[in-house]
């Protein structure tokens, strides 16, 4: 058990953190919110001078401990979050270089990493949400092309993207898992209507994207016809083990922004909240560890192990505790959207819903780790 | 880094779970419970083996190994149940004669109680006063002291790591019973109300080995608090899941659940109060 990092991974983190002291004063200001063109020019932006630096591929080549210092160092240093460029760096990217032809990749993956082109994940659809493989949208192959007709729904970024990996029903004969396809959607073919979703929190983060006879190239698709759902599960679990880092980083900042709160507005006197706040220290200082634990395994092994399930259960009702800590220390300000946290609040309720339920996460845990029965 | 176990530390943790498992398996746990007592014979092979000399440098006659390395020992520990004053007399390695090698049985007093008193050749610390009470754990006999002592971090890292120990085994049992306890016609962990607290016993446990680990390898005092707290959480709650999946068998003294649900409360009072971690924790926000 070793917690010190090789010299190289030392000096990865002196270079990056230098470059960042550089670049980040630089950076013009971050757009508002719901300025979504504006959205896209900023992250495509920051991905360029990542691709410049040569920090493009960190989430592809380098290795887990590396990728850990690359979020861990970003996060501190307040750079822009990976944003609209997710999808492209974080799944479809892996997914063409994984199972993409020499084409598909030359085809798809520069402009990612070079931060010119914006991807968005059409996977669930109003009936086929933690029943993923439920899925219905529809493909039928008319000469050169797939005719797609459906909906999608959750679509981050599918108002200012160019591409969406697509999953679409091509047997519905076959066994659920067996009928599905992987496709590269062009967000421009006639037939594709975006309508954006508004949150509880109030933003438009997500849409709904509708799919009217449209036509999908069939070079476009990766992997075989069929074989969409294994195509899918490489990628998966490909962001297992690092795809919190960032986070856990930002929650421990937080924890001490409350606790300076505290001490400011006198709520540190209360010792119930005090200790709520000790107790959540303990359980950020783990989650910190549980990632160095991840991460380390996944250098061992190559994949990333079975603790992505048990981080993700952990992690997303602990960022629940956190802001619901965070209202308490701010006391009737926790109804005011303008005060720090609040929206954060709001935000945190989405984490046991999304990328699997706590529920869909728990059976995965009891199942496949434990191996408890699948029931009847 | 490399925050995994490395090989030797792998064939440690084997070695120690091959000797309790022989020494004090299932048969030997039930012959401690109708007969309480500190079993001397198995204490010198403990001495032999190493568990108390771990730490202790070679020239002094010790194992020369680090913290890391006796939590994983006292984590085997705590899942065999194996009872004794086994924090104190490892602690006392090196400095009372006879300890290192089991000859010598060391107590101390601990969060105003004080365990195995009148077994102990040896008791560290102000044990004046010392009044016998009927103890809720079998194993572990217990006497009241007026003084409450000051927690020593090593000792509270040992006990987090023996609460993983009994965390992990408390999981282990659900599952089995889980899988091969038949009701409406299938394993009762086929139903998914049984398999979430199954699930989340093994968050719990698994939250809690990377602080407990993390805390030997740094021995920073906050780090030890996390790893007391989230041990405690993951062994009592873990051990009550294990009786609830177990049903009405989990509420009979012959099934062992309840030794590991009150061994698991004994220790939660070991290290000071919970309180007190909280406080630790709290006060390294602000520091």
């Amino acid at each position: 058990m070793d917690l010190t990092y090789t010299p190289e991974e030392e000096e990865f983190r002196a270079r990056l953190r230098r470059w960042l002291g550089e670049v980040l004063p630089k950076l013009p200001p971050a757009p508002a919110p719901s300025d979504w063109p504006a959205r896209r020019a900023y992250d495509l932006g920051w991905q360029r001078m990542l691709h410049d630096a040569g920090y493009a591929d960190v989430h592809w080549d380098a290795s887990p401990t590396t990728r850990l210092i690359y979020l861990e160092e970003t996060e501190r240093a307040g750079a822009p979050y990976v944003g609209a460029n997710f999808v492209g760096l974080l799944h479809a990217g892996p997914t063409i270089a994984a199972e993409g032809t020499p084409e598909q990749r030359s085809r798809w993956l520069p402009p990612i990493l070079r931060g010119e082109e914006v991807w968005c994940q059409g996977f669930s659809e109003p009936g086929a949400g933690s029943d993923l493989a439920a899925l219905r949208t529809r493909a039928w192959r008319d000469g050169d092309a797939y005719v797609v007709t459906g909906s999608k729904i959750w679509t981050s970024h599918a108002e200012v993207a160019d591409w969406c990996e697509l999953l679409v029903r091509t047997d519905p004969e076959a066994p659920r898992h067996r009928g599905i396809t992987w496709l590269a959607m062009p967000m421009d073919a006639p037939g594709v209507t975006v309508r954006p979703l508004r949150t509880l929190a109030g933003s438009t983060e997500f849409a709904e994207v509708f799919l009217d006879e449209v036509r999908v190239p069939i070079a476009n698709r990766v992997g075989a016809e069929n074989d969409g759902w294994r195509v899918t599960m490489v990628t998966l679990s490909f962001e297992r083990g690092t795809a919190f880092v960032g986070e856990v980083v930002a929650c421990r900042r937080v924890l001490g922004e409350l606790a300076a709160e505290a001490r400011k507005n006198g709520r540190w006197d209360d010792p119930v909240l005090r200790r709520r706040l000790g107790r959540l220290n303990a359980e950020f200082r783990a989650l910190w560890r549980l990632t160095q634990w991840n991460v380390s395994e996944a250098s061992a092994g190559g994949v990333p192990g079975v603790g992505g399930s048990v981080f993700k259960l952990r992690y997303s009702h602990a960022r629940q505790e956190l802001y619901d800590a965070a209202a308490d220390v701010l006391g009737p300000g926790a109804l005011d959207l303008d005060r720090p946290w609040v929206l954060d609040r709001l935000s945190s309720l989405s984490y046991t819903i999304a990328a699997g339920t706590s529920q869909i996460q728990r059976n995965i845990v009891a199942e496949r780790i434990l191996g408890l029965p699948k029931g009847k | 880094m490399r925050f995994q176990l490395t090989e030797d530390q792998r064939a440690l943790q084997a070695g120690v779970r091959e000797l309790l498992d022989r020494r004090f398996g299932a048969e030997a746990l039930r012959a401690a419970v109708d007969e309480p007592g500190l079993d001397r014979a198995l204490w010198r092979e403990l001495g032999a083996a190493g568990f108390f000399a771990l730490r202790l440098p070679e020239a002094d006659g010790g194992v020369g190994l680090g913290l890391p390395e006796a939590v994983l020992a006292f984590e085997e520990a705590g899942r065999a149940l194996l009872p004794g004053p086994l924090t104190a007399t490892h602690l006392a390695a090196g400095s009372v004669p006879g300890a290192a090698t089991g000859e010598t049985v060391v107590t101390a007093p601990d969060g105003g109680l004080v365990e195995w008193l009148a077994w102990a050749d040896v008791v560290l610390g102000d044990a004046d006063g010392a009044v016998p009470l009927r103890s809720l754990d079998p194993l572990t006999p217990l006497h009241r002291v007026a003084h409450q002592g000051e927690a020593d971090p090593l000792a509270v890292l040992l006990a987090a790591a023996e609460q993983l120990g009994t965390a992990t085994r408390a999981c282990e049992l659900a599952v089995q019973h889980a899988r091969t306890r038949e009701q409406f016609g299938q394993p009762v962990g086929a139903f998914q109300a049984v398999k979430h607290l199954c699930a989340d016993m093994l968050v719990r446990a698994e939250t809690a080995r990377a602080a407990v680990y993390a805390a030997a390898v740094t021995e920073d005092p906050a780090d030890i608090a996390a790893a007391r707290l989230l041990a405690d959480e993951a062994a009592v709650r873990g051990t009550r899941d294990c009786l609830q999946v177990h049903g009405g068998m989990g509420f009979t003294w012959e099934c062992e659940v309840h030794l590991h649900l009150k061994r698991a409360w004994a220790r939660s009072q070991r290290g000071g109060g919970i309180t007190e971690s909280e406080e630790v924790l709290a006060a390294d926000l602000v520091a």
